[in-house]
Order: C-alpha cells, then structure tokens, then sequence
C-alpha cells in the first residue's frame, strides 16, 4: 500500500493512469480538465512516455487510435463540448477494436455551455455519442479515491475486450481535492500480438480496419461485437447498494449527484426515514437488475441527476412500472441541493 | 537473360484495385519499390486514407492502419510516436489532406513528425463519384460545379499544398512531382526515395505531392487524362522541391 496524499480528482486520474502502464496521451486544452493534460505534460515525458498538446480534440482522439494500433495504452481527457468531437473516433475505434480509455470531466450544455458540474452527457456516454451500434463500459466515481482506481482499472477493460472505455467525471470530481491511497496496478498482461502494428518480422501483415464492402462482413463484425458487448453486459456491472435492505424510498444517483443522495440518506436516517441509495458505479452496463430487484418490495424511486433528466429513462425500464419514480433534476452546471431534494422526499413519504 | 523489372510482392498477386489509366497504381508501385530496395517492409506501417486509395489494404501486404476521413496524419502520429523506429508512410488523397484533414496535415507537419506523406493530389473526390476537390482547377467540372469551379463565385481557389506547408518549420522536404510521363514517374520514384530517406535519418517531415489522373471521374480517357496533367495541372500546380533539408526553395514560377 502507498501513503495517503492530497490530491485533486483530475490529478489522481492522471497519476492512476501513468501507474497503469499508459504511455501515450493525447489532449486538448479545455476546462474543467486542464489539470489532466498539465499533469502528463510534467510527468508523463519523465516516466518514459509521450505527451502532446494536439491541435483538436478530433487529433487527439486519432492520436489515441494510432497509437493503440501499437499496442501502448493510450489515453485522452476532454470536457463536454470536447467530448462531442471524439465521437467520430470513438465509434472507430469500436469498429477497429481497439482499447483506450478516454475521459469526460463534464460541464454544462448544451452548446458552450459553462464550466459548471454536469451529468448532462449520460446519453451521449451510454446510448453511443457516434455513429453505430456500439457500447462502451462508462465509469462514474465518486470519489477521487475511486477515480484513481477505476482509471487503473478501466486500462484493463479496455486491453481484455479491445474496446473503448470512458471514465465520465463531472467538474466537482475533477476539481476538489481528497486525500487518496494510489492500490498496486492488477499487473495483468495481455497478448496483443496477433493483432498490433509494426516490426512484422516472422508474421503475417496485420490490418486495422473498420471497413468492409464485401456483402455481410460488417454484419457479421456486428455480430462478434454484440458477443462481447454482451459478455460486458455480464461481467463488467458494478453498483453499490446503501441501506437499501428497508429503504421506503430508495435514490438512484451516480457520481457526485451520488455523493448528495449519500449525505440526504445519512440525514433522513437520523430522522428515522427509512431511505437508501443505489449508486451505479457502471451506467453502462446498467446495474437494471439490482433495481428490478429491489423493485419488487420498495414503492418509491427517486432519481437525482445533474441534467433534465436522462438516467431515469434506463430506471423506467429496470423498474418496469413496479413502482413509482420520482425526479429531481438540476441541469446547466446547477448542483442539486440537499435541502431541496429532503423536502421532496418527505413529500413522496406523505403522497 | 538478365531480369530487369519483376513483380514486386509487397503487392498481392491480384488486379489492382483502380480504374485503368488511375494515378494510385502507379504510385503505389514506387511507394512499395522504395520500401523494398531500403529493406523496410517488416517495418513499415502503411496509413490507408479513406478515398479510392483505402483499397490499398486489399491490396499492399503490409501493416496497415486505416483511420477516419482526413485523421490519418494524426493516427500516423500516436503511431510514430509509440513506435519512433517504424517507417510510417502516410498516404493521402485530396480531399482527404486538403479539405477534411486540413487541420491534421498542417499539425502533423509543423511538429516535425517523423513521417513521409505521399499526397496523391487528382483534383476531385475519386471515391465518391467526382465531387469538386479543394485542388479542383478553376473552370474544371465536378458534380458540385457542374458549370465549372468558380472562385468568384464562391467555390475557393485550388489549394498549392506544397506552396502552403514549405513555410513550416517542422517540414525537411516537400515535393511535387507527376506521374503522367515515364520520365516524371522516375522523378516521382526519387522524390519518394528522400521522403524515405529522411525518416529513416529521422529528419522530420517530409511531403510529395504527386499530380494524378482520375480518368473515370475527369470523363476522360486514360491518354487525354494524362495530357490534362501534362496541360493544365502542371500550369497552376508546378514541380519540383519546395523545400530540401529543411530550407525553402524560392520560386518564381508562379
Ligand atoms: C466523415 C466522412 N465524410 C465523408 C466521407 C465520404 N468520402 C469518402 S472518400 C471521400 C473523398 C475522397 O477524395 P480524395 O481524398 O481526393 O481521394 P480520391 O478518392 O480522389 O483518391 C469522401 C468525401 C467519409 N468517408 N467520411
Ligand atoms: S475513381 Fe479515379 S481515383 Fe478512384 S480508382 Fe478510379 S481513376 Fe482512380
Ligand atoms: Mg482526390
């Protein structure tokens, strides 16, 4: 085990990264994640890897592609407006099969928006911001504690099913600082010979495409990714459950709006209201069944999320009209407050 | 008997994949003669742009890359980047380069990065069926301006790439050269030789333009094709070195 150190949540996911075994990252300026590329400008050259300042979000995310075709594990962070850019080869690198691990720090939309927290890119990650039929494993931490440790983890994802993988932050994560312990990286290798570029000797010549006009080719590519997208589905869900077990009403929040609804249940439980949380930890895959299970005994589910409302679609559906949903939504960079979101839930107790 | 020219197999033993009397065949043959006689083909990492020239992977048995529309210089990057002993030959087309990927070429070039882009420029968008190209000639036809491009009329000016990029710091070389005549494809073959050359010494950028027939959507025949280059390409579009060992080569030519 490491010592604890004080760190902002940008930093720590910079820092888990290069610890990870990333060699290769790729940038563009943009708030509220310049701590991210600043971090890896300083260290990254020291520790043996490469850093470039690109000129877009759209090089830096091919940047990513080139260099995954190596084999090295690569990497880039944006924010909101710079996310929408990458989704162009976001989709190519599912289609190419390619890992990399790529980072949201979202702020306030739509358009420019501002550089305020925000949840508001859920769609955009889990529903595939490109073109295609694709999914993605999307992180949401809580802590800077967990950002570390799902950014060390998500490099592994990304190698074991040789897809992207996004960690999805918003500008309260990345910005506020907490004492953190970095764990060991897993360690675990992973074969990529019989697919990466360069020094060919002994082999045949390898491709990365996305490409086919032969009849079927894509279809069947279609097929092999729905197999892996599938066996993501099964194996790659987390969630946590927070005093679920008697809950009357139960919050289903990720990330920081998490964070909030932790602190109201606290709160509530103090006054006897018997109320728990569900945190998705993966908003894809979606932890549907740990609902639908606990939607089989609890009346209420009260959805919080920093956007007008987008995980609540996937709620519905895992709730599947067993039980009553409730919504409180604060979009635009606007954190909910927990005053605001105690007074709602004593009046879903008195509906 | 003494053989003087054979097959060379970095290519597949099967038709070329272009139109006859195209541009990219020939070009593609110099490309892969210059990987063999510098014994490069373990180590070459070929980027297949998108336009006609993506075939290139059905076609060229050697590591291949084939990133997005115009993206190819910045995937050639994260490439070169991991891997700085690699040969990576970028290989672009004109709306590829110049229009999409205008951004990417420009960056990947004044970083210096250590690659050899081979520019295919044919004045119109061949794999999509002859739309206007940012090379397109003024008065030229495309199905986007079907009486003619017209800059007053607000289609642009063709676009010198080699006039545009020489400027830049991080660029050692840059070339035009034509392969509508045997004597201009050896020419060609040489220039190709120092963009090669210059990576391998680790030089920094190194661009060849090469003027290109695209016969099919010229509406033209392969012979009138080639003198439409011999006439009217060269006249706006001159060869020769714009830049050589990193200094600027002052023309007067237009
Ligand atoms: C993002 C995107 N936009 C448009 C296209 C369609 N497209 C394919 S090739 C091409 C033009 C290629 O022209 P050029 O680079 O000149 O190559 P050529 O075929 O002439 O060799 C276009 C527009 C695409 N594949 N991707
Ligand atoms: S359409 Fe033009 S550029 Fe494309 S293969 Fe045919 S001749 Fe060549
Ligand atoms: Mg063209």
């Amino acid at each position: 085990m490491g010592e604890k150190q004080l760190m902002k949540g940008n930093e720590a996911i910079a820092e888990a990264a290069i610890r990870a075994g990333m060699t290769c990252y790729f940038g563009y300026p943009i708030t509220p994640q310049n701590e991210i590329p600043a971090y890896m400008a300083k260290h990254l050259p020291k520790r043996g890897g490469t850093f470039i300042q690109a000129e877009s979000e759209i090089a830096a995310i091919n940047m990513v592609y080139g260099a995954a075709c190596t084999g090295a594990r690569a990497m880039t962070s944006s924010s909101s407006p710079g996310i929408s850019l990458k989704q162009e080869g976001i989709s190519y690198l599912v289609g190419a099969r390619l890992p990399a691990v790529i980072v949201n720090i979202a702020r306030g939309g739509p358009g420019l928006g501002n550089i305020a927290p925000s949840q508001a890119d859920y769609f955009q990650a889990v529903k595939g911001g490109g073109h295609g039929d694709y999914h993605m494993v999307v992180y949401t931490p809580e802590t800077v504690q967990e950002a570390a440790d799902l950014t060390m983890k998500a490099f592994d994802v990304a190698d074991e099913y040789r897809n992207p993988v996004l960690i999805l932050g918003d500008a309260i994560l990345g910005q506020m600082m907490e004492p953190l312990i970095f764990k060991e990286p897993s360690g675990r290798k992973f074969d990529k010979s019989s697919w990466i570029l360069g020094n060919r000797k002994g082999r045949k010549s390898h491709l990365i495409n996305s490409l086919s006009l032969s009849e079927g080719v894509v279809e069947q590519w279609n097929w092999e990714l729905k197999k892996k997208f599938d066996l993501m589905a099964g194996k790659e869900t987390m969630v946590e459950e927070y005093m679920t077990e008697d809950a009357d009403v139960i919050f289903v929040a990720y990330g920081t709006s998490a964070r909030i609804c932790r602190s109201v249940v606290n709160q509530a439980r103090k006054q006897g209201i018997r109320t728990g949380l569900i945190r998705p930890i993966t908003v894809w895959p979606f932890p549907s069944e740990t609902i639908a299970g606990r939607a089989k005994k609890t009346k209420h589910f009260f959805v919080v999320e920093m956007s007008l409302g987008q995980m609540i679609e996937d709620v519905r559906l895992a709730v599947l009209g067993n039980a009553t949903i409730h919504f409180h939504g604060r979009p635009g960079g606007g954190v909910p407050a927990e005053p605001d979101i105690m007074k709602q839930l004593k009046e879903i107790l008195q509906s | 008997m003494k053989k003087v020219y054979e097959r060379n197999n970095i290519a597949f033993d099967m038709p070329s994949p272009y139109c006859p009397g195209c541009g990219h065949g020939v070009i593609h043959r110099l490309v892969i003669d210059a990987i063999k006689e510098n014994r490069q083909e373990d180590n070459t990492i070929f980027m297949a742009p998108v336009g006609c020239s993506i075939l290139s992977y059905t076609y060229l048995d050697l590591d291949v890359c084939q990133p997005a529309h115009g993206r190819t210089p910045a995937a050639a990057t994260g490439i070169k980047r991991a891997l700085p002993d690699s040969l990576v030959i970028l290989y672009q087309g004109d709306g590829d380069l110049a229009a999409i990927g205008t951004a990417e070429i420009i960056h990947a070039a004044n970083r210096g990065e250590n690659i050899t882009a081979i520019f295919v420029n044919n004045a119109i968008y061949g794999m999509t069926g002859g739309q206007m190209a940012p090379t397109t000639l003024v008065g030229q036809t495309a199905t986007t301006c079907p009486y003619g491009r017209n800059p007053k009329d607000g289609q642009g000016y063709p676009i010198r790439v080699c006039e545009l990029l020489q400027s830049l710091g991080g660029v050692t070389y840059a070339a035009r050269t034509s392969v509508h005549s045997a004597p201009n494809v050896l020419k060609t073959k040489k220039a190709i030789q120092t963009g090669i050359e210059n990576q391998m010494a680790k030089k920094g950028f190194s661009i060849i333009e090469i003027l290109s027939a695209c016969p099919v959507n010229w509406g033209m025949t392969p012979e009138k094709a080639n003198q439409f280059v011999a006439n009217e390409m060269i006249d706006y579009y001159p060869l020769g070195d714009f830049k050589k060992d990193g200094k600027i080569i002052q023309r007067s030519d237009h």
